[in-house]
C-alpha cells in the first residue's frame, strides 16, 4: 500500500498538466528564453559561447526550476486538497514525493531535450553533450526536492516567491558549482567523475531526507 | 468510538478563543458548533481534526490522544473544511477517484456515491465548469466514499440549495442512524432530529 501511495499524486500530476498545459510550458519557455538571450547580450563568437555554454545551461534550467516551484502546491493549497493529504492514512511523505516526482518528470523530459539541442548550438563538444544530460539528470531533482521543502513552507504565506528565492539560494549554490563544473571539465577532457559523484550524493542525501522534511513544511504551512 | 476533549485553550494573538472547553462527543451524536463569526469555529474544528495543534489541553478519540494514535485516527475521520478539496482541471470521476484512492477504498463504489448525489450526468466535468452548489455537493460525495466513524464538517450547507440541503441531512440522519459521531460548524438551521443534537456556543466561552 505504501508503494502505491507514491504514484496516487504522481498520475494525477501528469492528468493536470494534460489539462493546463501553459503551467508545463512555461519553465521550458524561460529555459530556452534564458539560453537565447545570453549569445545576444554576449559577443557571439563561438570560442566564447563554447566556454560559458555549460554555466549558462544551468543556471537556466535552475532559473526554470525555481520558477515552477512557487505553484508546486499553490493551487491544491487553495483547493483544500493539501488538508485532504494530511488526513489521508496513506504517508504523506510519500504522497507528496510522488507529486514531485510527477512535477520533475513533467518539466525535465522537454527541458533534457532542448539542452541538448542548445549544447549543440552553442558549440558543447559532442562528449561532453552526454556529461550535460547526465549532470542534469542527477541535480535537477536535488534542485526540485530541495525547492520543494522552501515551497512547502511558504505556501500559506501570500508573497511567498521572494522569500523561496532568498531560502534556496544558499543550498542550491553546491548543486550548480558541480553541475556546471562537471561539464566544463568534460569539453576540456578531464575526468568528471568527482563532481558526478558528488552530485550523486547529494541526490542520495535529498531523496532520502526531503520528502520528510516537505511533509513536515506542509504540516506547519497547514497548522498556521 | 468516542471523542473526548478536555481542557483545550487556544489563544490567537493576545486573545483567547476558548478556554479550557471540555466535553464528550459519543456515537450517535451530533455536535453542533455556533457562535459568531471569527469566535473559533474553524480552529476548533481543525483541532479536532489534527490539523492544528492547541495552545494546551488534549483531544482523545477511544481514551487515546489522536496525535498519538494518527493513520488509525485519520482512517475513522471525514473532514469537509471551508475548500472543497477538488482539484479545478480535473473531472467529478476523477477527483473522486483520487479521493477513494487516498483513503483506500475501492474504485468501483464511486459510480454509487455519483449517482446518490444527483451528479451522474456531470460525471465528466471538469470541477472548474461546476457551479459553487455543485462543488459542494461533490464534496459531500466524499464523505460516502469509504466508512468512518467521525465527520467534521465546517459550514456544510454552505452554497448548498434546498434540495441539497435536504440530501446532507438525510445523509447525516443515516449517519448517525449507523453510529457515527459528527461535529458541525453551522450558522444554519439543522434537520436533523433534536434527540441527536448536543450544542456548543463558543461565543459563551469568553
Amino acid at each position: 500500500m505504501a508503494h502505491f501511495s507514491f504514484f496516487i499524486l504522481m498520475q494525477r500530476e501528469f492528468k493536470i498538466a494534460s489539462r493546463s498545459v501553459q503551467q508545463f510550458l512555461l519553465p521550458i519557455s524561460f529555459f530556452s528564453l534564458v539560453v537565447l538571450l545570453f549569445p545576444l547580450g554576449l559577443n557571439p563568437s563561438p570560442q566564447l559561447l563554447q566556454t560559458i555554454a555549460p554555466g549558462i545551461l544551468w543556471v537556466a534550467a535552475l532559473l526554470a526550476i525555481l520558477l515552477s516551484l512557487d505553484n508546486l502546491f499553490r493551487e491544491d493549497y487553495e483547493d483544500g486538497f493539501i488538508e485532504l493529504l494530511v488526513l489521508s492514512p496513506r504517508p504523506l511523505a510519500l504522497l507528496l514525493a510522488g507529486k514531485v516526482a510527477g512535477q520533475w518528470l513533467i518539466i525535465i523530459l522537454p527541458l533534457l531535450l532542448i539542452a541538448t539541442l542548445f549544447g549543440i548550438f552553442l558549440g558543447l563538444p559532442s562528449h561532453s553533450l552526454s556529461t550535460l544530460l547526465i549532470s542534469l539528470l542527477i541535480g535537477t531533482p536535488c534542485l526540485m526536492l530541495i525547492g520543494a521543502i522552501a515551497a512547502a513552507l511558504t505556501v500559506g504565506l501570500q508573497q511567498s516567491s521572494v522569500l523561496i528565492t532568498l531560502l534556496l539560494l544558499p543550498l542550491y549554490l553546491p548543486v550548480l558549482i558541480f553541475g556546471s563544473s562537471a561539464v566544463q571539465h568534460a569539453s576540456t577532457g578531464l575526468s568528471t567523475n568527482p563532481q558526478l559523484y558528488m552530485l550523486s550524493s547529494l541526490l542520495v542525501l535529498t531523496l532520502t531526507l526531503a520528502p520528510l522534511a516537505i511533509a513536515a513544511a506542509i504540516k506547519i504551512s497547514l497548522s498556521q | 468510538m468516542t471523542l473526548r476533549v478536555e481542557n483545550l485553550t487556544c489563544w490567537r494573538g493576545k486573545q483567547a478563543l476558548f478556554d479550557r472547553l471540555s466535553f464528550t462527543l459519543e456515537p450517535k451524536k451530533l455536535l453542533l458548533v455556533e457562535g459568531s463569526n471569527g469566535c473559533g469555529k474553524t480552529t476548533l474544528l481543525k483541532i479536532l481534526a489534527g490539523l492544528r495543534p492547541p495552545t494546551s489541553g488534549l483531544v482523545t478519540w477511544q481514551q487515546a490522544p489522536i496525535d498519538a494514535l494518527a493513520e488509525q485516527y485519520k482512517s475513522h475521520l471525514k473532514w469537509l473544511g471551508h475548500d472543497n478539496g477538488m482539484s479545478r482541471h480535473l473531472s467529478v470521476i476523477e477527483n473522486l477517484r483520487i479521493n477513494a484512492n487516498l483513503f483506500a477504498c475501492k474504485t468501483k463504489g464511486v459510480e454509487t456515491v455519483l449517482h446518490k448525489i444527483g451528479l451522474t450526468p456531470y460525471r465528466d466535468t471538469l470541477v472548474k465548469q461546476l457551479s459553487a452548489g455543485m462543488k459542494r455537493r461533490l464534496a459531500l460525495a466524499r464523505l460516502m466514499l469509504s466508512r468512518s466513524s467521525l465527520w467534521i464538517l465546517d459550514e456544510p450547507q454552505t452554497s448548498l440549495d434546498k434540495a441539497g440541503v435536504a440530501l446532507f441531512e438525510s445523509l447525516t440522519s443515516e449517519f448517525l442512524d449507523q453510529g457515527g459521531s459528527v461535529v458541525i460548524a453551522s450558522h444554519q438551521p439543522l434537520g436533523v432530529a433534536t434527540n441527536y443534537i448536543q450544542r456548543l456556543n463558543l461565543s459563551a466561552c469568553h
